[in-house]
């Protein structure tokens, strides 16, 4: 990644400020190894779809399954660690005071929209619509494409699945103030969407805006 | 021409094929405690490829079974399981690393010590099969266990089922022209202390044109909507 230095630099995170992003936002930044990274979900039942690469190495990013697989558990909360497709810790779920959240649901899309609600619905805004902007403006300089986008956690978001292998979206296990940190393992890039979504409860049906805030071990 | 085909695999081994639309694959467990690994890309644009979320969350389900369609993340139909007598196939679970194989009970031999028989890892044999295709490691992704039976408690603790016996078979009808990477390596919750030693049929037939009441189509209006978009796909070829 030596070309992309510059590009590097000048996403790492320097100073403890809680910024906001907006619902139907994005945001991207690195978080220094050994730092933590607070997440809000400022006004409750807000799904933040996220993505994390190995900012020395975006090629090795977040997997849902390994993530899974080495816990032998769906749902992400403390004590979670966050693995690549290797299979490698890149971070881990530090404290977390909503207590669940999802990792198989994935991001929302036109494409997806059409075949769950209708298929005029493919005009809304989307997460997955979210990264491509990002990834094709403001964060081009990284050389990221579609297929770096693989499958996310969803934080504050509840998806249970019943004993009969069923998958229902459930709203109500965040609220507002509740958080959830992560430490980072490695040199941590950390893709947001703030979740547009107006079609199931994931967002209450309104979207609201996050926190995000590095702190200090 | 040939319209019908049938090979065998052992277990611990990949392969990949390029299947068309309106082609049935029958996958077949001939030992038992099989485990088939799947990973699907639309031929003509990689890019486009199989998005296990996006197939759970549109179905409201967490296992894949009959009825059921495997999705892309443009939200078209890859292909539609037409039969299934297992019941219960695991599409969370991922596969097996190098790293998770050296904790496992099985011969840590290398070719030179094992020959042929040396035991493979999972994300090695996609990888391999991936790049006879021009793919690699940022194509895996989430990729289907046909075979394992995972089960999750209401703390989402996962438990890979019984094995299903031998001759237990389920029928996977492509709807897009699709390239398709598999493996036999164990499933990563195996934790058998000996090697499974498995062997599974592939077989191909050609399927007959899907029609208004197809099972599949008509599981849910979603599958309605995700056949549309197929359709829309290949509108005038």
């Amino acid at each position: 990644m030596e070309g992309n230095l510059l590009a590097i630099e000048r996403l790492v995170m320097k100073d403890e400020q809680p910024l906001t992003v907006p619902a139907g936002g994005y945001w991207l930044g690195i978080l220094p190894k050994g730092r933590i990274i607070r997440l809000t979900d400022a006004h409750g039942n807000q799904a933040v779809d996220t993505l994390f690469f190995d900012a020395d190495n975006f090629a090795e990013r977040y997997s849902a399954m390994q993530t899974i697989q080495g816990q032998r558990a769906l749902y992400v909360t403390t004590g979670t660690v966050l693995r690549s497709e290797l299979g490698r810790p890149l971070g881990e779920i530090i404290e977390d005071t909503c207590g669940r959240h999802d990792t198989l649901g994935g991001a929302c899309a036109a494409e997806s929209n059409t075949v769950r609600y209708a298929l005029e619905k493919k005009t809304m805004h989307s997460c997955r619509d979210s990264w491509l902007l990002a990834l094709n403006t403001q964060f081009a300089d990284l050389q990221l494409k579609k297929s770096d986008l693989s499958h996310n956690i969803n934080f504050f978001m509840n998806v249970p699945v019943t004993p009969e292998g069923q998958l229902t979206f459930e709203d109500g296990v965040s609220g507002a103030g509740k958080y959830v940190e992560i430490l980072a393992h490695v040199n941590l890039a950390i893709l947001i969407s703030n979740c547009p979504q107006l079609n199931n409860p994931c967002n209450g049906y309104n979207p609201t805006p996050i926190q995000v805030e590095m702190r200090l071990q | 021409m040939i319209t019908e085909y049938s090979e065998t695999l052992p277990g611990g081994r990949h392969w990949s094929m390029t299947i068309r639309r309106g082609v049935i694959l029958e996958l077949t467990d001939l030992s038992g405690g099989s485990n088939v690994a799947m990973l699907i890309y639309n031929a003509e644009n990689t890019t486009e490829r199989l998005n296990l979320p996006d197939s759970l969350k549109c179905q409201h389900t967490f296992k894949i079974t009959k009825g059921n369609c495997l999705y892309t993340d443009m939200g078209r139909i890859l292909c539609s399981v037409i039969d299934d007598e297992a019941g219960w196939h695991d599409a969370t679970s991922g596969t097996c690393t190098k790293a998770l194989l050296d904790t496992k009970p099985w011969s840590k031999e290398n070719y030179q010590e094992a020959l042929n028989s040396y035991v493979r890892n999972g994300q090695d044999s996609f990888l391999i099969e991936l790049g006879k295709h021009g793919l690699g490691q940022r194509d895996l992704v989430a990729n289907m266990n046909w075979f394992s039976r995972v089960d999750a408690d209401a703390q989402g603790r996962l438990t890979l089922g019984p094995p299903y016996a031998s001759g237990t078979s389920v029928q996977l009808r492509f709807e897009m022209d699709s390239i398709v990477v598999f493996h036999t390596c164990p499933h990563p919750f195996n934790d058998l202390p000996k090697y499974p030693e498995t062997e599974v049929q592939m077989s191909l037939r050609l399927a007959d044109a899907v029609s208004d009441d197809d099972y599949c189509r008509n599981l849910c209006s979603e599958n309605g909507r995700g056949f549309t978009n197929t359709e829309l796909y290949y509108f005038g070829r």
